[in-house]
């Protein structure tokens, strides 16, 4: 099963620190393109984050974050190959080289940011939740007195469990598992009372496993917010940029009023800022190593992040989340653009 | 002279032993400078000081005393406890579930033979983490939810949350109990002994206690009932007090016993059936009944067979409890899992376990090895 699977790969991983590759001669940019294909990390099924459809093909806003990496490197949004990985395989997996980018709902925190893996440009913002059947009639942390709660590791989340827990004097007991699919159904067979991870990832598990979605209800942890942003291996500063900048160009078209649809009209647009967003003035590709319009490649293939956003979490999706924090700052979000020039 | 030593099988092996040491030595030195000199290059951390640092994450049951204000070091040794009494009490089970296991299938009884056949089958060949889960939604699905708990005796409660019970509570002033309790009941045993060693076993130990549970109760009232039965309560959502057992302990204790002992049986089976039938036949012919013969002829024969391959199978054993982690219970694998997460640092946490599992096994087969040199034929 997956445990031997999980020591398996944790040891390969390890395995891969012990071997020769000193010599750094290739960048990840060089290898990817001699590769002809990028590697990703993914979860192991977070249907609207990321997760193989019934064709096998992999949908969520994770996924297509890391699409739209590959059609700026690559030119192509299908050569991309992802790699399951668990909470705690994941961060290895990046480290030693095994995939070249891990946008895997993993929150950005100092501990990890000075571990040998860099962030590049948050892809969601979220608070940590807690989902509760509605019978319980409980909706806030402070009614949480003595509850038992279902925690996966190989996340944040136990060390929330534990603040919240002592912040509070609320005496939470976890049932701590080390597989997602067990976690989530103990807290459905009624193991426990809650069952605590990102809010984003709680509503997709209401959506895709319950009996009956609306008969559950999910409320923060705590009052602050994560942003889960998508990772690169440290010392390769052209590959941190070239996914930073790809990830931005989604945010930056949706600012610009850029879409799918309408983005070979924008070509003809005056204003230089989207000139040079689109390649159209040239310089911008060519600074990261790529060509000048990999911006435009990228909306054309998959929309601005609104409809990234709307298509796999939002309103045209099963999760119907709010935009909320993840709408652009000019509508109340942290979204930022940045300065293409 | 050169020729000489050319041909000279001493030396040669000599030499062939040399530049194999030297071969080892100088991979495992070259394995390590890469590894160090990769963490580097690659900004991961290093070295033992997160050991120190608070752990900060929850361990859901322990045998041992934590809070996750502990250290990390400290969250390690609760994991390994929790492993080695998991293993211990395994290896109990499964040691005495063998024999009668063994003993079923050797009886000449055709359906305690053939149902304990067909148990071996079905446990042996079945994978371990499928029967884990097995047994896992059966505890979490077989009883109510916490709310509509079964209740069959009065502070029993059987939910899918687990078993919950009485337990005992120790206010201040149970040690002096206790100690009161002891020494009176070894007092009575040895005046009992002298002075009425013409009375019969029986009204012997009748009057034992019925001087030693007035008094005990006694020293209880005069020392303020510092020991008292606490009952489960439902409080909120979940109940609280008294004695409790988790299903996640339950599926991961049953599951492992069971699969256990179906090789435990076999073993046990195996030896007994190698002592030559001359040994019962020489029992019956002396008169001896069938249980004598078994048990104090042909079991102490039996162990020289016996414990050898038992020496593997407690040592699969230890090994596979890190299967818990299935199932939720927090062994020591489970620990590890989480502290690399938390710390990223999986060399050393991967380090530490090794380390901790050979030495496990280490101990057990040494003292499985003395115990085999004790039962072992003394050849004069």
């Amino acid at each position: 099963m997956s445990i031997c699977r999980k020591y398996a790969a944790i040891a390969l991983s390890l395995a891969g620190l012990l071997g020769t590759a000193p010599a750094f001669a290739k960048t990840t940019l060089e290898t990817v393109k001699e590769r002809g294909r990028m590697i990703c990390g993914a979860s192991q099924g977070t249907p609207g984050f990321g997760a193989p459809d019934g064709n096998g093909y992999w949908r969520g806003l994770d996924i297509e974050t890391c699409r739209a990496v590959a059609i700026a490197v690559l030119g192509d949004k299908d050569a991309v190959d992802f790699v399951p990985l668990s909470g705690q395989q994941r961060i290895p997996a990046l480290q030693t080289g095994e995939i070249d980018m891990l946008p895997r709902t993993l929150t950005w925190t100092l501990q990890r940011d000075t571990n040998g893996i860099n962030f590049t440009q948050p892809n969601y913002y979220e608070y940590t939740g807690f989902m509760m059947p509605k019978a319980l009639g409980i909706t806030k942390v402070e009614d949480m007195a003595g509850a038992s709660v279902c925690v996966q590791t190989g996340s944040t989340t136990e060390v929330v469990v534990n603040d919240v827990s002592t912040q509070n004097d609320l005496d939470l007991k976890p049932v701590i598992f080390d597989n997602t699919s067990a976690a989530r159904q103990a807290f459905f067979s009624g193991r426990c009372d809650a069952l605590i991870t990102d809010a984003g990832a709680l509503a997709s598990v209401r959506a895709s496993m319950a009996d009956k979605p609306d008969d559950y209800v999910i409320f923060p942890a705590t009052p602050y917010i994560d942003a889960l942003t998508p990772a690169v291996r440290q010392g390769d500063d052209q590959w941190m940029d070239i996914v930073r900048w790809s990830v931005q160009a989604l945010i930056a078209a949706e600012n610009f009023g850029i879409t799918q649809a309408n983005i070979d009209e924008m070509m003809k647009s005056e204003d230089p800022r989207i000139r040079r967003f689109l390649g159209t003035d040239p310089g911008n590709g060519k600074a990261l190593g790529l060509t000048d319009d990999f911006a435009y490649r990228i909306v054309k293939a998959l929309g601005n992040y609104g409809e990234l956003f709307d298509r796999n979490v939002g309103k045209d999706s099963p999760l119907k989340l709010e935009r909320g924090y993840n709408a652009l700052y000019r509508n109340g979000g942290l979204m930022l653009p940045l300065a293409f020039q | 002279m050169l020729r000489e030593l050319w041909y000279s099988d001493r030396l040669r092996n000599g030499v062939f032993q040399a530049v194999l040491l030297g071969g080892l030595i100088w991979l495992l030195f070259w394995i390590g400078g890469n590894t160090v000199q990769n963490l580097a290059e690659r900004g991961i951390r290093t070295g033992y000081e997160f050991l120190q640092r608070p752990a900060r994450f929850p361990i859901s049951e322990t045998v041992l005393r934590y809070s996750p204000s502990d250290s990390f070091f400290w969250a390690y040794v609760v994991g390994l406890a929790n492993t080695l009494w998991l293993s211990f009490l395994t290896i109990l089970f499964a040691t005495i579930g063998g024999l009668a296991l063994a003993l079923a299938r050797l009886s000449g009884h055709p359906l305690l033979s053939r149902l304990a056949g067909i148990y071996v089958t079905v446990f042996r060949n079945v994978p371990l983490i499928v029967q884990l889960l097995f047994f896992y939604g059966v505890a979490t699905s077989l009883f109510p939810p916490v709310r509509q708990a079964l209740n069959p005796l009065p502070g029993l409660y059987l939910s899918l949350r687990g078993v919950y019970a009485p337990g005992l509570v120790m206010g201040p002033g149970s040690g002096t109990v206790i100690a009161v309790a002891v020494l009176l009941a070894l007092v009575l045993l040895i005046v009992l002994r002298h002075w009425a060693a013409g009375q019969g076993r029986l009204r012997r130990w009748l009057w034992g206690f019925a001087i030693f549970l007035p008094a005990l109760v006694l020293v209880w009232l005069l020392a303020g009932r510092p020991i008292a039965l606490e009952a489960p309560q439902l409080h909120g959502l979940n109940f609280r007090g008294g004695l409790y057992l988790s299903p996640e302990f339950s599926a991961i204790i049953i599951g492992l016993t069971l699969y256990t002992t179906a090789f435990t049986g076999e073993i046990i089976r195996g030896g007994i059936e190698a002592v030559g039938k001359g040994q019962w036949e020489g029992g019956r012919a002396l008169g001896v009944s069938e249980r004598h013969i078994m048990f104090r002829i042909i079991l102490p024969q039996a162990l020289r067979v016996i414990v050898p391959p038992m020496t593997s199978q407690y040592l699969s054993t230890v090994k596979n409890t890190t299967l818990a982690v299935a199932v939720g219970y927090p062994e020591l694998g489970l620990v590890v899992n989480t502290v690399i997460n938390q710390t990223g640092q999986a060399l050393e946490s991967i380090l530490i376990m090794l380390g901790v599992f050979l030495t496990i096994s280490l101990s057990v087969s040494a003292l499985m090895n003395y115990f085999n040199a004790r039962i072992a034929l003394v050849e004069r």
